[in-house]
């Protein structure tokens, strides 16, 4: 079976968002009074073959703890869709 | 009685020669490794030089790590070998757990390119025996991710057993703001407990020459030729 795996990795909570706060300042230069907290991650999507979808999430989640996310600064959350 | 040095290339280094130069400056029979190689050539000390290895891509150091020599390397590291991170090896060592913490992005996001100032606090490891404690030096940085940063269980580890190996300081009053990166504890630079696997995000290798304005990074150098007892070399021993 084909999966399709999206992988959304954040700074941890509580670290310092450098690139966050200078979308922020420029948000708010930008009129946009509402908005705070912002946070810049980054997003990747991979194609997974696998036997299921229990194999392709335990499969994707070693890849994040492996490469794909920092365990020390990073968290990530997936999400597996069948195809 | 010589040193042999192995300067490992990545794709993307760009301080290799630089080290390289440093190391043959003090008298050592210093070599490149590739990244694909598996062998050290038996080297007594390892360099992972500066640079954006692998264009820097998903994060500094995080795709170098799984290069072949670092298999290399870690066994070398794991035995007592000496192995110094400068800059982008620094990063490097993070991201394969031979140090805790990680580099993150500068905290006034701007690429840092200056001389700092910073002083040397563990002096007990093969990279700056020849500096007494708490020497000053001024070293160039070059780097957009070199903020330190760890849990501060870690952070606290590292300052109670003695690791941290350089700190920013500050420079004359209002003349160099210190800390260029937002460093925790201005850490510019760590080691292993053991003290052989030493991380920093300066640059010695760029003054070890007073024509090019400074030696003041010479000491990096030549604390590993005169360190008591080389390693022996791993290769010999595994595979």
């Amino acid at each position: 079976m084909s999966f399709r795996v999206h992988v959304r990795v954040m700074p941890r909570t509580g670290l310092l968002d450098p690139q966050g706060q200078a979308v922020e300042h420029a948000l708010s230069v930008l009129g946009f009074a509402g908005a705070g907290d912002v946070r810049i991650g980054r997003a990747i999507e991979l194609e997974l073959a696998a036997g299921s979808r229990e194999e392709a999430e335990s499969e994707a989640r070693r890849m994040c703890e492996r490469l794909l996310a920092n365990p020390v600064t990073e968290d990530f959350q997936l999400d597996v869709e069948a195809r | 009685m010589t040193r042999r040095v192995a300067v490992v290339r990545f794709p993307g280094s760009n301080c290799d020669a630089d080290a390289l130069r440093a190391a043959q400056t003090v008298g050592a029979d210093a070599r490149y490794v590739w990244h694909r190689d598996t062998s050290l050539g038996g080297a007594d000390v390892v360099i992972l030089p500066g640079g954006f290895s692998y264009g820097d891509y998903l994060r500094s150091g995080a795709i170098a790590r799984f290069s072949p020599i670092m298999a290399a390397v870690r066994r070398h590291a794991e035995a007592g070998g000496p192995v110094l991170g400068i800059c982008n090896g620094f990063q490097i060592l993070c991201e394969a757990h031979l140090l805790p913490g990680a580099l993150m992005r500068n905290a006034g996001l701007t690429f840092v390119s200056r001389p700092v100032p910073v002083t040397v606090e563990r002096t007990t490891t093969p990279f700056t025996s020849a500096y007494a404690p708490g020497t000053r030096l001024s070293l160039p940085v070059a780097h957009g991710e070199g903020r330190f940063a760890a849990t501060e269980d870690v952070a606290r580890m590292l300052e109670a057993e003695g690791r941290v190996v350089l700190r920013y300081v500050k420079g004359d009053p209002a003349a160099e703001p210190g800390n260029p990166n937002g460093s925790a504890h201005d850490i510019a630079g760590i080691s292993n407990a053991e003290g052989n696997v030493v991380g920093i995000m300066p640059h010695p290798e760029r003054v070890t020459n007073p024509l090019l304005g400074s030696d003041e990074g010479l000491g990096f150098f030549t604390s590993f030729m005169t360190a008591a007892s080389p390693t022996p070399p791993m290769e010999s021993a595994s595979r």
